[in-house]
């Protein structure tokens, strides 16, 4: 059995060297955002900023972006940090795992690499278990640097900081362990990460929802790897029970994972693949028919994921209006008559519409993909082929970035009918037609991301200062003020500068939606101007 | 002497797709076995198998003496394997990605390794995704021959490479062999089959048609003759051992079963033979005859195949 070990050691090796510089990014970024924010936060908002903050967090509105709320009475930057950031960093950690185990595992196989390494003395089982060993110095490591980071800028008690950053590898273990099982299950690369992403983002709505529906969490809260480390009370009462769920969770994936490596052949899934049909369809003979064909899968789990995570915080409105009605001294400075049932949805319709720029920026992460597949072709020479053919070179960006743009729309109005659906209970059958249409507001902006990604392309540059602009739109977007980043800064954030509901409403302001426009435009054309002029990677 | 390959009724299927459909292989210590087929026929998966990657569904598989699926560590100890395809890692240089397969096998003959390098005309300092399909395979090549093992194992190892550097390959081949090692030789080049094998085994449709030394293998197709003689076709064409005879101007040209020239010959007896010119096959017509009924059905990769593997079989022989 033994064998079946065999060359581990020195595959974790060729591993770990080949992430020496991607994991200590990932972890440095992080470190840096905790140590800024922990240092930062208190002097911006002192005391009472602090308490104003924690009745926003009290509301399931809040409850569902950050947290259960533990500790929430009496607000402490060490309990904004458990309550608001941890959910956060706890999705990053759990991106950067499964990512790490698809790169060392099936990405590995997919390309034909493991069947080279399989022939030599290697076991069955050591490309996985070296995957893992990589797995856990990379989580060790953002333990560590986490709890360092809090430590450093002085939280206590001290213990809780260390089970911060500890908590956190925890959550990388749990989707490192659930993406060394979907490896097993898809024999490509692409489709198991997306099924392991699937996990973290179905992780992260169940937490949502169920924080939600009650202070401290309701079961649903319970059913997430990420609701585990929210539920252990980090400096506010610590309790380390829910960490015996993490570890039964890894126990188990691990385990299946290493029964179904045993059995399986090497190159294989276990999902099985089915034949195709010998002749294209009249539409799969069109590059923008092909295209559109390719994307439909990826397209419709998106469409099923934004739907429900829309119905579900839909949902909130009716919580969220007994909330406001509870609250006199706030209606009556908006000026509303709790009373007055119209004017009440009204509000309600407004809140639930700052939700829609979350959405949008969901949805951005779909656009600003738009060019991942053409880049998976030129590396494959499938683009030297096509091109070889008969193909505009414009043409070849244009159909993808086509498609990319039809699929951001209706992802748009799909989140926005999900969320209208889920509100209708509360604010009225009309907020359906309302939300999808307010949702299409952010269209031209989501037309510019997947322009710059076409540009990124067509100039052969990766696609890493998009993903940081992303970031760094959601982390001002959700975090801007808190974290006192410079007005002029929060301004420039495109997507805080779209005021859908306004403009369902009818009176807001068009101008950044034609600027947007513009733009997309604009950066279209520079990406296949940019494209006719360079080399093909072989 | 124990065979170091022996494969034995195997059967491999991809879903409904049958891959392997019966095949018998056996590969005699210190032989340059070719391993022949037409695309699809089923080489790579045997290897594969072999190797533990796949997991047979019926048939037995020796390798050594032991199982290729669960003897894999111990076995592969003692084998090297070059694929007709081969990925590098984009980042590590050839050098190192040599190092890392011979690492895992337990260290490389340095020596060798350098002089692999030189003769195979190889920069070891470049990355893995800057080589060339033919230097790519070369790295593969020259991590497989640099180390010391008992068996070969190489699925087209050539593909790509350019004529001077096949000539370098089958030359590094000899002196495995004279090493004492063994080599599987899977390859659509059929001049360097010619030019190492000892023994072939061609397989059609996953399983095994015909088996043994080239001569062998001649024997079974027939000789093409042109001949200019006062005899009149219908002389020739009533033997049985005569094929597809046709006649211009004072020549006939057919084709004669191994061992039918006798009868031939006791025909043209005491006639005026002006000229006799009789042709073993060559080795194109020995692989079209062989791999000729696959490529008459529609679908042949790995479509609809089953029952009528043996029937094919017997029809390739009559044509
Ligand atoms: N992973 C797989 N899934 C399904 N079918 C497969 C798979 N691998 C091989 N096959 C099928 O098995 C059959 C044998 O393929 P194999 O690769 O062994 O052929 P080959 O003799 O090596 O051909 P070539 O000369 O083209 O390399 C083919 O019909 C092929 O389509
Ligand atoms: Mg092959």
């Amino acid at each position: 059995m033994s064998t079946a070990f065999a060359g581990t050691g020195r595959l974790a090796v060729s591993m770990l060297r080949a992430d020496r510089v991607r994991v200590p990014v990932w972890v440095l970024v992080m470190v840096a955002f905790v140590a800024y924010a922990a240092g930062g936060i208190p002097a911006v908002m002192g005391e009472e900023g602090l308490q104003a903050r924690a009745e926003v967090m009290k509301e399931p509105a809040g409850a569902m972006m950050a947290g259960p709320g533990y500790g929430i009475e009496d607000y402490s930057i060490e309990i904004l940090m458990a309550n608001e950031m941890l959910g956060m960093f706890a999705v990053m950690v759990a991106i950067m795992s499964l990512l790490l185990v698809v790169r060392h595992t099936r990405a590995e196989e997919e390309a034909g690499r493991t069947e080279l390494v399989r022939a030599a003395p290697v076991g069955r089982y050591a490309q996985l278990t070296a995957a893992l060993i990589v797995l856990v110095a990379a989580n060790a490591a953002v333990a560590l640097g986490m709890g360092a980071a809090l430590v450093g800028t002085g939280m206590e008690p001290v213990l809780d900081a260390w089970v911060f950053g500890a908590g956190l590898g925890a959550v990388g273990l749990v989707f490192g362990a659930a993406a060394a099982l979907t490896v097993q299950l898809s024999s490509n690369a692409r489709a198991a990460s997306g099924m392991a992403g699937a996990l973290v983002g179905a992780a992260y709505v169940l937490r949502a929802v169920g924080d939600a529906q009650a202070p401290g969490g309701s079961v649903l809260s319970w059913l997430s790897p990420i609701g585990w480390v929210q539920q252990m009370r980090i400096f506010a009462g610590l309790r380390l029970e829910p960490a015996w769920l993490a570890a039964g969770a890894v126990v188990v994936l691990v385990s299946a994972a290493y029964a179904l490596a045993a059995r399986r052949d090497v190159g294989a899934g276990l999902l099985p693949e089915r034949r195709g049909r010998a002749n294209a369809t009249p539409a799969g003979r069109t590059l923008l028919g092909l295209t559109a064909r390719l994307e439909r899968p990826r397209l419709v789990w998106w469409a099923v994921g934004l739907f429900v995570f829309g119905a579900l915080t839909g949902s909130l409105a009716g919580p969220m209006s007994e909330v406001m009605r509870e609250q006199p001294q706030l209606l009556a400075v908006l000026g509303v008559d709790p009373g007055d049932d119209d004017a009440m949805a009204n509000l309600v319709s407004e809140a639930m519409g700052m939700f829609l720029m979350f959405f949008a920026m969901a949805v951005a992460v779909y656009a600003a993909a738009a060019a991942r597949g053409l880049l998976g072709d030129e590396t494959a020479c499938r683009s030297e082929l096509a091109l070889s053919a008969v193909m505009p070179r414009a043409w070849w960006l244009g159909a993808p970035l086509l498609v990319s743009l039809l699929g951001s729309t209706a992802l748009l109005v799909v989140s926005g009918v999900g969320l209208g659906a889920g509100a209708s209970a509360a604010i009225g059958p009309a907020a359906v037609g309302d939300f999808a249409l307010a949702a299409l507001a952010y269209a031209p902006l989501l037309a510019c991301w997947a322009a710059a990604a076409m540009l990124l392309y067509g100039a052969g540059r990766g696609s890493a200062v998009l993903w940081v602009a992303l970031i760094a739109a959601f982390v001002i977007g959700m975090y801007g003020r808190l974290l006192d980043v410079p007005q002029a800064v929060q301004d420039a954030e495109p997507f805080s500068m779209v005021d859908a509901m306004a403009l369902v409403g009818g009176d807001g302001d068009w101008t950044p939606l034609w600027v947007a426009g513009i733009v997309a435009a604009v950066l279209s054309a520079a990406a296949m101007i940019a494209f006719r002029r360079r080399d093909l990677a072989a | 002497m124990e065979p170091v390959i022996e494969i034995e009724k195997l059967v491999k299927n991809f879903g409904r797709v049958r891959a392997l459909d019966g095949l018998n292989l056996t590969v005699a210590p210190g032989e340059v076995h070719g391993f022949l087929g037409p695309n699809g026929a089923g080489k790579s998966t045997t290897i594969r198998v072999l190797l533990g990657l796949l997991r047979a569904d019926a048939g037995t598989t020796r390798l050594f003496g032991g199982d290729p699926w669960k003897d894999a560590v111990d076995l592969h100890r003692r084998l090297a394997y070059v694929p007709g395809d081969v990925t590098l890692w984009p980042k590590l240089t050839g050098g190192e990605a040599i190092d890392l397969l011979g690492g895992l096998r337990g260290g490389l003959n340095a020596t060798r390794r350098g002089e692999l390098l030189e003769r195979f005309d190889l920069d070891p300092t470049r990355k893995g995704r800057t080589y060339s399909k033919g230097n790519r395979q070369k790295v593969a090549l020259v991590a497989a021959l640099a180390s010391d093992v008992d068996l070969l194992i190489l699925d087209e190892p050539t593909s790509g490479l350019d004529p001077l550097m096949e000539l370098v390959f089958q030359e590094t081949v000899r002196e495995a062999v004279a090493r004492g090692a063994t080599i599987l030789l899977s390859s659509h080049i059929l001049a360097e089959v010619e030019a190492l094998c000892s023994r072939v085994t061609i397989i059609r449709d996953g399983a095994d048609v015909q088996t043994g030394t080239l001569s062998e293998l001649r024997r079974l197709t027939r000789s093409s003759v042109v001949l200019d003689a006062d005899v009149a076709p219908d002389e020739l064409s009533v033997l049985d051992a005569v094929h597809s005879l046709t006649a211009d101007d004072s020549r006939l040209r057919f084709s004669v079963d191994d061992g039918g020239m006798g009868a031939v010959l006791s025909v043209l007896a005491g006639r005026t033979v002006r000229s006799l010119t009789a042709t073993p096959p060559s080795l194109e017509e020995l692989f079209v005859h062989h791999y000729g009924a696959a490529a008459d059905r529609s679908g042949s990769d790995g479509a609809g195949r089953g029952a009528g593997a043996e029937t094919t079989r017997k029809a390739a022989h009559r044509a």
